[in-house]
């Protein structure tokens, strides 16, 4: 583990240099980090946010001051706390099982118009893509891009596509793409690269409920393919 | 009681001093992008430091008041008026109902942060009154303001120290403190500014060339700077290595470095993860000069250390301390 300063008023908890070797152990270091430091309080810490390797710790340096007495090591002092409250539990240690969210989305091709860019690009039908994308077992790594964003590990290593070479200037809300090795749902309205193959009705965000995003880091995601009518049956 | 926008300006928005505990849902900070700003002028009036106020880019706004006010605003060099009365950057002023309050164009820098006693009562949503101006929520309807809308403000016992004190005065009289906040507070604003940095965590993998260039050559600030960042257009940042890096968290302050070499001095609307390598930050008591950068502005960049941006800020705040003491002591 590895703590380095994110500016004057941050810093970020590094759990592991890689990602890809090994998804599911990294994720649950990460979640069980998050969760160790949300429990320890640490004084002057504002807010936590945990990404791929690493979980930020966002801090108020005048309240660290007060709380630790000392004017000139914040820094130092904050990482001890959290080396302190982050000491690795054993293996088979208390962990709470990851939620499952399941979320229906409509394949069909005015929602996907990347859809057969994707195919090509994997070199097989666009129902097996289709069948691919929604058969597979998917898992949220952080949340981000914009609010409820679940950038998602699992897809398929057929349907990783590239980028899109010209982004979009305007992404509809519920739109599920492919970017690179990843699959996300844009939740806004919204510009954005990655190939579009289909839309969710469900709402990714909502700022009136709290949480206000649908899918939090850790949770495991499955897709399943609806037809038009239960999409807008759904939307309602 | 409200107030109305006559005239909404290039763009004005409701801000307090950010949404904070969202950043996990990926929720920006938003806010008043030098919230320290925000709490000055708020203090001003005798507002709660962490009340809503007006956020005004590059000026035009033109606020019609409809009962007695004070108000107090900080920032660029901006020619504001109550009526035909200047009010300058960090005095205490008393509008009646009736009055006008009219931000001109910023002469330096291109935002001010306005706060009227009460403070401006938009809905708190996840915790902040700020606009989101990105995802559409918070503040007023999720938006930027427009000509004729009318804000709500809060409730105002009017029994403030000023306000006693300018009770007998008689209503034609413009009634303005004489007294002000320190100066580099209420007026940030500077003619090629120099920005102080911590290094990133990815300082060690830009060449040789570039870590020098970064604290002795100027930079210029690019036409498509807003709220999320401020681009600069200068030397070539250049990565020693090209590993590619995992996204993890940035902040306001960041500077990040995408492959075109130029970077990126990300503000308060800033996404909440990137992958692009952040070469350095920006401390945050020099956040309030980073937010008056307009296009066409030079702007170099000093490097202090860590303790040192801890320092700053830890003295500003005791500044800050006293003022609030004699603040409380004060009459016009």
């Amino acid at each position: 583990m590895e703590i380095v300063p994110l500016g004057d008023s941050a810093l970020i908890v590094r759990v592991r240099e890689q990602f890809e070797d090994a998804p599911e152990e990294t994720q649950d270091q990460v979640l069980q980090t998050f969760r160790q430091l949300r429990s320890a309080a640490i004084p002057g810490v504002i807010e936590l946010a945990p990404a791929y390797t690493s979980v930020a710790v966002f801090c108020d340096p005048v309240d660290v001051a007060k709380a630790s007495g000392t004017a000139s090591d914040i820094f130092d002092w904050l990482a001890t706390r959290i080396g302190a409250a982050t000491v690795p539990k054993r293996r088979g240690s208390r962990r709470s099982a990851p939620r499952t969210v399941e979320i229906p989305v409509c394949y069909d091709p005015e929602f996907a118009p990347d859809l057969e860019e994707v195919a090509r690009h994997a070199q097989i039908s666009t129902e097996q893509v289709v069948e691919l994308h929604s058969a597979a077992g998917y898992r949220v790594a952080c949340i981000g891009f914009v609010p409820g964003f679940p950038f998602m590990a699992g897809l398929p290593k057929k349907l990783a596509t590239p980028r899109r070479s010209n982004p979009r200037k305007e992404i509809p809300p519920g739109a599920v793409g492919i970017g690179g090795a990843q699959t996300g749902i844009y939740p806004l309205r919204s510009p954005g690269g990655w190939n579009l193959i289909g839309r969710t009705p469900l709402r990714l965000f909502d700022p009136s409920k709290n949480p206000p995003a649908l899918l939090h880091a850790g949770d495991r995601v499955g897709f399943r393919a609806i037809k038009r009518e239960e999409f807008e049956s759904l939307k309602q | 009681m409200t107030a109305i926008i006559q005239r909404a300006g290039f763009l004005t928005s409701v801000q307090d001093l950010g949404r904070t505990s969202f950043r996990e849902f990926g929720v920006s900070l938003s806010g008043a992008l030098y919230p320290f700003a925000m709490r000055v002028a708020n203090l001003l009036v005798g507002n709660h430091e962490s009340e809503a106020g007006l956020e005004i880019t590059l000026g035009g706004l033109q606020l019609h008041f409809q009962d007695e006010r004070i108000v107090a605003w900080c920032g660029g060099e901006f020619d504001v008026l109550i009526g035909a009365a200047p009010l300058p950057a960090g005095h205490t002023a008393l509008v009646r109902s009736g009055e006008e309050l009219k931000f001109g164009r910023a002469q330096i820098g291109c935002r001010a942060w306005l706060a009227v006693s009460g403070g401006v009562d938009v809905p708190i949503v996840l915790g902040s009154r700020s606009t989101d101006l990105r995802a559409n929520f918070g503040g007023f309807d999720g938006r930027a303001l427009r000509d004729g809308d009318v804000i709500s403000l809060g409730e105002w016992p009017g029994s403030s120290a000023f306000a006693k004190a300018t009770a007998d005065k008689p209503t034609t009289a413009k009634v303005i403190s004489s007294w002000t906040a320190p100066h580099d507070w209420v007026s940030p604003a500077k003619p090629n500014p120099i920005l102080r940095f911590v290094r990133g965590m990815d300082w060690t993998r830009f060449d040789a060339a570039t870590l020098q260039r970064l604290p002795s050559e100027p930079f210029t600030v690019s036409p498509d700077s807003d709220r999320m960042g401020v681009r600069l257009t200068g030397p070539e940042l250049a990565r020693a290595d090209n590993v590619d890096l995992i996204s993890e968290a940035v902040a306001p302050g960041t500077v990040q470095v995408p492959p075109s070499g130029q970077p990126i001095l990300l503000l308060g609307d800033c996404q909440t993860i990137g992958g692009y390598p952040k070469i350095a930050h920006v401390i945050t008591v020099d956040l309030g000069i980073a937010a008056q950068l307009r296009a066409g502005d030079r702007v170099r960049f000093s490097e202090v250390s860590l303790g040192d941006a801890h320092r700053l800020l830890l003295q500003r705040e005791r500044a800050l301390e006293r003022f609030r003491i004699g603040l409380s002591l004060r009459s016009p």
